[in-house]
């Protein structure tokens, strides 16, 4: 080496953040807890609690898939197999916290409290966003992928700036990790430490394309350290240690420790939509290997062989399933109560000119329309 | 105009400076607005003042500061952002698209976004590639946004200040070729009221025709009507401020006092702002004009090099050549010796 790489490089030695790595990187196993000891030492309120959800979301999930049948919903994005994800991300936080859910994750929000017919109207058709998102402190669905990343960091950073102590969590994908928007999001909350958890439920595809083709990183909760974000790994279908990751997280970013990265390993047994093919890009056998993980079995069999499941809270909890399910489907069966007019109404505060002229046009055009009746 | 002047930089500067000021809820953040005080040094000082939490240095990485803006506004802040120039904003185009101009919207009025968006904007500066755009064209596009832009130090900190105190999301395009020119205006002196935004104003009254333009073209069309006054043609200018919204009453009122316009702007002509106030000017001006409406704009060819930009930019001549050529009747032309003007293009 010369003299002069010698100099460069200890010139340069300060610019680096000089963190450890290592207590960044997710362990070599995804955290677990039913099967194992740990299990015993959860309050069993959480367990029961967290078991009816599980129930009243695998019945949502169905229901929701069959209203695309009857061409109630014009589409819809099934977390089924994924409930124990959407479970514990709506039951980890608390009133105060904002949740920043994606199209897939209507689960996640009706667990939050926000009605399932309000949650649905992006998928029915009649407003993009039906709940009132101060309200439930929840963002609008967000489709496009990964660009809602940033907005709960942006919220999370401006909370801490104004002494509030607030969480945001957001939710994403497999396949949003490989948007720009991951980067960016993971970027500034590295950076700004604001009060922010992602999670990453990794379900094996964006769509059809499978991981091996997503990325080459080692794990996706590896993809933390590059950002100084801690990755954890966690077993997605395990309710109860989603449930646990999410909870630490959330209370470590609420007492200033910063923001986690959690990689939830799971599975979506249903296709990407009711519009989707999923034999043509993943075989049965694989299929029926995650069927024998479904998450509402595997705590089933646990909170049986714990003794906290007997025949009267099992038909709770499906009791409560049929109820939201029979409201929603007859509550969805009812037209949708559209206006026109508001289309102008949220454009702007004020609406502009041009669009009072618009209005006045449609207004006109609906006169006729009705005229002509 | 004095050399003791104000600058529309230190006009941008002390709108920055009042509005966090005179609001907590104001955070200027982008590259390098911290320390630095901005490549333009529009935010000069304002860090040491406010603290590198109201006036902070971000990652380089547009999306995620337009994206982080938007988090911020949905809690309640009012972020003003700096886009460095033009081409950089770019990285944040889904961001202002797909949520900045429908967030009100899309949540029924529940989310609605302050947010005010700086984009240095325009050439003339010799500026090497990505430095020169006229962007405009994209964000009035795009319904949910305003979309504003001041040509006069005056109104660099007026119009400023009402982006920043809008409830709705601002793109603010300031011209920066125009950031050194100095005017006669304190922030602390008479000056006249600053207008809305979504008002048109009459930079120079005129009886024969009217220029419409907006930011850095003003200086331009002023220039271009004294000249056309020596040929003795009467044209008024007028200074748009604000393309969304659009000021369709001021500007039919001027068009048809006059019966000819032309509108002028550095970007390019087709499917741009020229072509929107053209059409709209055809469909509610038709019977008062004696004239097609003419567009003088930038080539439709990608921002060219510092070398050739004066080729692209409309200039004074390109502007005189349009109004000589608004059909005038041969008695105007023997105002001019019996000089024809050429007739179409």
């Amino acid at each position: 080496m010369t003299l002069q790489q010698t100099t460069e490089r200890a010139a340069a030695e300060p610019r680096t953040p000089g963190r450890d790595p290592a207590p960044l990187l997710p362990d070599r196993r995804p955290a677990r807890v039913l099967g194992t000891p740990a299990a015993d030492a959860v309050d069993p309120a959480l367990l029961r609690e967290l078991h009816r959800h599980l129930v009243v979301g695998r019945r949502f999930n169905e229901q929701a898939t069959a209203l695309t049948r009857q061409g109630r919903l014009a589409v819809y994005p099934s977390s089924r197999g994924q409930e124990a994800c959407q479970v514990a991300a709506a039951l980890a936080l608390r009133p105060r916290d904002w949740l920043f859910p994606t199209y897939r994750d209507t689960l996640a929000v009706v667990a939050r409290g926000v009605d399932p017919v309000e949650t649905l109207t992006l998928l029915r058709g009649d407003w993009h966003t039906g709940y009132d998102p101060v309200e439930h402190r929840v963002a609008p669905l967000c489709t496009p992928l990964a660009t809602h990343l940033p907005h709960a960091v942006g919220l999370a950073h401006a909370a801490r700036l104004s002494g509030d102590d607030l969480v945001a969590l957001a939710l994403t994908g497999d396949g949003g990790t490989s948007e720009g928007d991951f980067h960016e999001a993971l970027t500034f909350a590295g950076v700004t430490r604001a009060p922010v958890v992602f999670l990453v439920q990794n379900n094996g595809y964006a769509i059809s394309v499978p991981l091996a083709k997503q990325t080459a990183a080692p794990t996706l909760a590896h993809k933390g350290v590059g950002y100084g974000v801690p990755g954890v790994q966690v077993d997605g279908n395990d309710v109860v240690a989603v449930h646990g990751v999410l909870s630490t997280a959330v209370e470590k970013a609420r007492s200033g420790g910063g923001p986690t990265l959690v990689e939830a390993l799971t599975y979506r047994l249903d296709a990407h939509t009711n519009a989707d093919d999923a034999a043509r890009y993943r075989s049965d056998d694989e299929v029926e290997r995650w069927r024998a993980e479904d998450p509402v079995t595997r705590m089933e069999t646990h909170l049986r062989a714990a003794g906290l499941l007997d025949e009267e809270t099992g038909r709770q909890a499906l009791a409560a399933a049929e109820t939201m399910a029979a409201d929603l489907r007859r509550r969805v069966a009812e037209e949708p109560a559209v206006d026109p007019m508001e289309l102008f109404a949220h454009v702007y505060a004020t609406p502009t000119a041009q669009l009072g002229e618009q209005r006045a046009r449609l207004a006109a055009e609906l006169r006729a329309e009705a005229g002509s009746r | 105009m004095t050399s003791s002047g104000t600058t529309m930089a230190e006009a941008l500067n002390t709108a920055l400076r009042h509005a966090l000021r005179d609001d907590p809820a104001v955070h200027v953040m982008g590259e390098d607005v911290g320390t630095l005080g901005g490549v333009f040094r529009i935010t000069d000082g304002l860090a040491a003042e406010f603290g590198d939490a109201r006036c902070a240095d971000t990652p380089l990485a547009e999306s995620g500061i337009l994206g982080t803006a938007v988090g911020m506004a949905m809690y309640g802040l009012r972020p003003v952002v700096e886009m460095q120039f033009d081409a950089f904003a770019y990285p944040a185009f889904e961001q202002l698209v797909s949520h900045v101009a429908k967030m009100r919207n899309r949540t029924r009025g529940r989310l609605p976004l302050p947010l005010t968006i700086r984009v240095p904007y325009g050439g003339g500066i010799g500026g090497v590639e990505h430095h020169s755009d006229s962007s405009e064209g994209y964000y009035l596009h795009t319904p949910g946004l305003h979309v504003v832009t001041p040509a006069t130090v005056g109104d660099a900190y007026g119009l400023l200040r009402r982006a920043i105190a809008s409830d709705d999301p601002v793109v603010f395009l300031e011209p920066k070729r125009r950031y050194w020119t100095k005017e006669d205006w304190s922030p602390d002196g008479p000056a006249a009221p600053v207008p809305p935004i979504g008002r048109a104003v009459l930079r120079r009254p005129g009886t024969d025709a009217v220029l419409i333009t907006y930011g850095p073209s003003l200086p331009v069309c002023l220039e271009a009507a004294d000249a056309a006054r020596e040929e003795g043609l009467d044209v008024g200018v007028l200074d748009l401020r604000s393309l969304v919204p659009f000021d369709d009453e001021t500007v039919c009122a001027a068009v048809r006092a006059t019966g000819r316009a032309v509108v002028v702007h550095e970007a390019s002509g087709f499917g741009g702002a020229g072509a929107e106030i053209a059409a709209r000017v055809g469909e509610r001006c038709f019977h008062h004009l004696e004239a097609p409406v003419r567009r003088v704009t930038g080539l439709d060819v990608p921002y060219p090099a510092p070398l050739l930009e004066r080729h692209h930019l409309p200039g004074v001549d390109r502007v005189l050549d349009a109004v000589r050529d608004l059909q005038w009747p041969s008695a105007t032309r023997a105002r001019h010796g019996g000089e024809p003007y050429a007739v179409g293009a």
